[in-house]
């Protein structure tokens, strides 16, 4: 396979490759540069994760059922709670967005592929292998145990000598770095990708939200980055930014994580605005109400999420002052969100609302993250946080936001886009299963918290007094979770069944409005015969009804000859990188140079030959050239 | 709270109200219902918390202050629940209509095809901006009034977080305590948080919000106890593996009882009377528990561990995790990571016997109350 | 609530969209920008942290000014070495540019040298990574900042090898423009190190 395809592919641009069979086999798979694989793929990883912080999260609510159980040990809950946080953040939420991000955005543009198409599959690859490394911290003495936000100097070497928090500090970093270039990556593409016609406010609402949040991953990773590299040092070299003892500032390490880390629950909640307004308008056949306005809204939230960060550390004594200024600016994002909510809601009242499945994880989501976005308003009143913080409130607050707001657009987004990119829908009925049981579940297990939290039960312990009166709210919480896990099993029963057995769907089945519904289901590696010309606001639907159906060609001095599509080859450097990469990473935290000196040195070989090697790519000549279809 | 009756007649009245909310079509919400209902008994239970059951009157609740910290931290949660709640019906209701009225019903011809509406959605920007407006007010008065104690009547405390444990200090007099803050009713307390190791957070939810306890770094809170009682808390931000077992108790007294109790404190009297207690008394020295602690009236300094001065009155041992009685306290000296997990005493693997004398001589550990006092 | 929708067509396609910079180009300003936020948190670490000398020396006292202000030099005139390469490319004058592209390289090398040398001093006084939080501050602050000079000659040098290559002309123009725009970022967040660290660490 690799010899074949490196002789024909590789023939300085002038061989052309007659037809559009798809390479098959694990080999293409990790060689892909296709921004439909690797968005693919970073669902398959996101889910996989997914699943190992679900069940870290099962654990966790066995063992506080009920008071003074001892299903898992005080130190074994510390690592499960640290785990399911990261793994659930950094390892699935943001993965399974950016697979959303990866399938859909190039095409909604109009364009074959992202900017930079290798930089594409190393960012893939450094997220995956970040994450396993991540992992195998558990066969290395023990997992991280600091909590997610790892606040020190409770994370360093002093009171966590084990090596857990070092895989913390470089497996996140690794995988962080992935992002980073997704961020740029992103950007780039919609700057310069853009299908001719598609002016900026034309821009489908998923492709916008997916702009600002690769704005935030470009503005907010960088401070995660540096605050890394000061605890690696501090833990490795002996440096000394956060000792007390020798006058570092463990607030430093706070206020670093969280001008990161709020910046970065907004970059797991907007896509999932995105891909509710793209689902409304095509559910309710109406065009999105207010476009103009979602826009600048999703604009004035990136924004204000950079002037919040210290609303999470309300209770660290940075004075009334200072409170109040956070807790007002952290209010007022409250008004561009629920500017957005409004106008969904506008969108469907007065349409043609369809209840499918895809549907029903919209309406979960508006009900579910309202409540969520209520108990963070309440949360950034400053005086009232002082008894919220650190309590399950602020659990439930956030897995209301997290889980009721992402996860529920993610299954929106599955039901939705599913049928584009695997050319099969969903079941309809297993869908509704999973989303009723989901749904209920969820609520079960999280609306009981908010009462959890204001009865004084505070988060991260492994255990509580029966004489608390915790106990009621404790076991319901626990059983909403055998719901929520029968919600998912079925959830994964229908992708798995409906990936090979689902009913077969047609080009535009929901009757889309935006370009990826103007091309096969599933689309071709190179996505566009031609280069679409964008003729307004939900391009495609412009064309259904003004037009004749189907998207009119650019001017061909915006793409190659007619029927001749070139392509990126398809290369091993990003794997190759990426595993050098956790090599050095390996080397770091056993303190073995060995490691090191062969990691940094394939790295900087990959890196060299990265730069340097001109890629021809390929040219791949359609079979059938029968323009694009409007009715599939 | 767990009352058949109550929990019976609430899942029946909630059945009602979730199961037109979540279903929408009556029909098929009904049909819903059943199936909930046999299959998830407690899915249903929800809304009847509304009613207050256990929130209140549980021990840690936020939700019944004592003092007037923590009652104007509700009084700020309870305005921002009626605004909460009041969008969250605006919008629920929405979608109820939306589902209702606005279906799909096998139409050909579109619905209005509505763009947008400058009036509408200046609407929904400036309503939320006047509601956030409204609690703006209280959170910025509030947070000024809770900063630190006014006036000039207010008891100084340096508060000292460890990994697990708390020590408490009164400025001005020579009273070391752990675990046990003891505060006299009605006067101000202003609490000098730091710590000894890592970040720790002070929370007694009936006193008062949580305030962090930074290594390196003084903080400043203050609470106030409207009636005696014992209140209780716990640490609250995460610091390691006895994080949960690191737990709290505030004992407002009368102001009487309070000076007594510092009377107490400030002249302890250790006069172990058994013969077995001062063989522990022995054993305190002679099995180095003496080089953690201190014991006010008696020659023993050490500063590791926590004060153990007059331990026979405190009502808990070990954080507070355990009743100050024997068999407990026989217990923890036996071994002390079984009882609580991550804790820094050492178990030194003493004799039954040994752990016997030392607990008589640790339950002798009382300085009698002045005669004629209250 | 009107319908508003535009009628299709009325936009000409060339007013739309503005000729796009090329995707490295673009690519490398938004790395920059991101750059830009890392060394600005390493700045705040410092700034946050230089006056914590846990009992050792101070840094103000160790600075050799003269030798900063050579390094400093250095580093400014490879930039203006580094444009006049970018002028030879554009010229098609690669014999000019390739002579250009190992001054820049040397100059880098020399500024990296001359830090090494301040690294070594500053060791043998006492003022080390692990020996205070200024120390930690310092050295991570201004040795990533040497990392990326170091990084930069390497991509020199590699690109002085590629343009012996066939390949290189095509894209020559914009694989210097990239490294130029790198270069004279990293020359550009000296000049702030060099005023936050150096000039006002010793009128402090």
């Amino acid at each position: 396979m690799a010899t074949h395809s490196e002789r024909v592919w590789h023939g300085g641009g002038q061989v052309v490759v007659t037809g559009d069979e798809e390479p098959r086999g694990l080999w293409s798979w990790l060689t892909t540069v296709d921004h439909k694989r690797i968005g693919q793929m970073y669902m398959g990883a996101g889910l996989f994760f997914f699943l190992l912080a679900g069940i870290e999260a099962f654990l966790m609510r066995l063992q506080l059922a009920q008071p003074d159980a001892h299903v898992v040990s005080a130190a074994l809950f510390n690592q499960l709670f640290t785990m399911h946080g990261v793994t659930m953040v950094f390892l699935a939420g943001m993965p399974l967005l950016i697979g959303f991000i990866n399938l859909v955005v190039p095409i909604q543009i109009g364009a074959r592929d992202v900017a930079f198409p290798r930089l594409n599959a190393l960012s893939l690859w450094l997220f995956i292998g970040g994450g396993l490394m991540l992992y195998t911290s558990w066969f290395f003495g023990g997992a991280p145990d600091a909590g997610w936000f790892n606040y020190v100097p409770i994370s360093a070497g002093e009171f966590s000598p084990g090596p857990g928090v070092d895989f913390y500090d470089i497996g996140l970093q690794i995988s962080g770095i992935g992002t980073l270039m997704t961020g740029i990556n992103f950007l780039t593409t919609i700057i310069n990708l853009r299908a001719p016609g598609m002016s900026w406010l034309r821009l489908p609402m998923f492709v916008w939200a997916t702009f600002v949040t690769s704005l935030l991953i470009v503005f907010a990773f960088p401070p995660l980055t540096v605050n890394l590299f000061l605890q690696t040092f501090d833990r490795l070299f002996g440096a000394h930014f956060f000792t007390v003892s020798a006058g570092g500032s463990p607030l430093l390490w706070a206020n670093l994580f969280w001008v990161f880390g709020h910046p970065e629950v907004y970059i797991l909640i907007m896509p999932a605005f995105g891909i509710i307004s793209e689902v409304v308008p095509v559910m309710s056949r109406r065009p999105l109400f207010g476009y103009t306005t979602m826009v600048l809204s999703v604009m004035a939230i990136g924004f204000l999420s950079f002037m919040v960060w210290v609303h999470h550390m309300f209770d660290l004594g940075y004075g009334p002052w200072v409170n109040s200024i956070f807790a007002l600016s952290s209010m007022l994002i409250a008004v561009p969100t629920g500017v957005k909510i409004f106008n969904w809601l506008t969108t469907m009242w007065g349409g043609q609302v369809r209840m499918n499945t895809a549907m029903h994880w919209v309406f979960g989501f508006l009900i579910t993250f309202v409540v969520g976005g209520m108990s963070g308003v309440m949360l950034a009143l400053a005086p009232a946080d002082l008894q919220f913080n650190n309590s399950y409130f602020v659990v439930a607050h956030f897995h209301y936001v997290l889980i009721g707001g992402t996860l529920f657009a993610i299954f929106a987004g599955m039901y939705y886009w599913f049928p584009k990119y695997t050319g099969r829908f969903l079941n309809e009925r297993l869908g509704k299963w999973q989303f009723w049981l989901v749904f209920i579940g969820f609520n079960v297990t999280f609306f009981p918290m908010h009462f959890l939290g204001l009865m004084g039960m505070p988060r991260r312990i492994y255990t509580y007094a029966p004489h608390l009166g915790l106990t009621l709210w404790n076991s319901i919480s626990t059983d909403g979770v055998y719901i929520l896990t029968a919600g998912m099993i079925i959830g994964a029963i229908n992708v798995l069944w409906s990936y090979g057995h689902g009913e077969l769907a047609a080009a535009d089945p929901w009757d889309g409005r935006t370009l990826e519904w103007a091309i096969p289901s599933p689309p071709p590696a190179y996505n566009f015969e031609y280069i679409p010309l964008v003729r307004g606001l939900d391009a495609f639907w412009v064309e259904k009804r003004y037009g004749n159906g189907r998207m009119l060609p650019a001017p061909e001095e915006h793409h190659g000859p007619p029927g001749t599509i070139h392509m990126p080859s398809p290369t091993a450097m990003p794997l190759f990188l990426a595993l050098s990469i956790i090599v050095a990473g390996y080397g770091l935290i056993l303190h073995s140079l060995v490691l090191d000196i062969i990691g940094f040195g394939f790295v900087a070989v990959g890196i060299y030959r990265s730069m340097f090697t001109v890629d021809h790519g390929y040219f791949v000549r359609p079979h059938h050239i029968e323009g694009v279809r409007a009715d599939g | 709270m767990e009352e058949p009756e109550t929990y019976t007649g609430a899942l029946e009245r909630a059945l009602h109200i979730s199961g037109s909310e979540i279903g929408g079509e009556c029909r098929v919400a009904s049909e819903r219902a059943r199936r909930i209902r046999r299959f998830l008994p407690w899915a249903v239970l929800l809304p009847a918390a509304l009613s207050g059951c256990g929130l209140i009157d549980a021990p840690q609740s936020m939700l019944n202050p004592a003092g007037p910290v923590a009652q104007d931290q509700l009084g700020l949660i309870d305005s921002s629940i009626w605004v909460m709640t009041l969008v969250f019906v605006v919008v629920a209701g929405a979608l109820l209509v939306i589902l209702l009225r606005f279906r799909w019903r096998g139409q050909t011809e579109l619905p209005p095809q509505w763009e947008g509406s400058t009036r509408l959605e200046l609407l929904w920007t400036i309503v939320p901006f006047i509601l956030l407006a409204l609690l703006a007010v209280g959170t910025v008065r509030d947070s000024f009034v809770l900063a630190a104690p006014e006036g000039k009547n207010v008891l100084k405390v340096n508060v000292v977080g460890h990994q697990y444990w708390w020590s408490f200090s009164y400025p001005g007099t020579n009273i070391v305590t752990a675990n046990e803050l003891h505060i006299p009713v009605g006067q101000k307390v202003e609490l000098v948080l730091t710590s000894a190791d890592v970040i720790h957070a002070f929370w007694i939810p009936r006193l008062g919000g949580k305030t962090a306890l930074v290594p390196g770094r003084t903080n400043i809170m203050w609470i106030e106890a409207d009636q005696p009682g014992t209140y209780k808390g716990q640490c609250a931000e995460f610091c390691g593996t006895g994080h949960a077992d690191m737990r709290l108790l505030v004992v407002a007294e009368p102001p009487a009882k309070f000076a007594q109790w510092e009377q107490q404190m400030e002249h302890p009297v250790v006069q172990p009377t058994s013969a077995l207690a001062q063989q522990g008394e022995k054993y305190f020295a002679s099995e180095q528990c003496s080089s953690c602690h201190t014991i006010g009236g008696t020659s023993f300094v050490g500063v590791v561990g926590p004060n153990l001065t007059n331990l026979a009155q405190r009502q808990m041992i070990a954080g507070n995790l355990l009743p100050n009685d024997a068999q407990d306290l026989a217990a923890w000296l036996k071994d002390p990571q079984a009882v609580k997990p991550g804790s820094l005493m050492p178990n030194l693997h003493l004799s039954p016997d040994k752990i016997k004398a030392l607990v008589a001589f640790l339950q002798s550990l009382k300085t009698p109350a002045p005669s004629g006092s209250v | 609530m009107a319908e508003m929708h535009p009628p299709i067509g009325t936009h000409p396609v060339e007013m739309e969209m503005p000729a796009a910079p090329d995707n490295s180009v673009l690519g490398v300003w938004i790395w920059l920008s991101a750059e830009s936020l890392f060394f600005a948190s390493l700045i705040a670490t410092f700034l946050l942290l230089h006056n914590q000398n846990n009992g050792g020396p101070s840094l103000g006292k160790l600075i050799d000014l003269p030798l900063t202000f050579v390094a400093t030099v250095t580093l400014l005139s490879s930039s203006l070495t580094m444009a006049l390469g970018y002028a030879q490319v554009l010229k098609q004058n690669y014999g000019g540019f390739r002579f250009w592209l190992v001054v820049t390289a040397i100059l880098g090398l020399a500024f990296a040298g001359m830090q090494a040398f301040e690294f070594h001093h500053l060791y043998a006084e006492g003022f080390r990574l692990n020996s205070a939080p200024s120390g930690s501050a310092f050295f991570t602050l201004t040795g990533f900042h040497g990392l990326h000079v170091l990084f930069g000659a390497f991509w020199l040098i590699s690109l002085l090898f590629f343009s012996f290559k066939r390949e290189f002309v095509e894209e020559a123009a914009v694989k210097v423009k990239v490294l130029g725009l790198y270069w004279h970022f990293v020359d550009v967040v000296w000049v702030i190190i060099f005023t936050v660290v150096y000039l006002m660490g010793k009128v402090a």
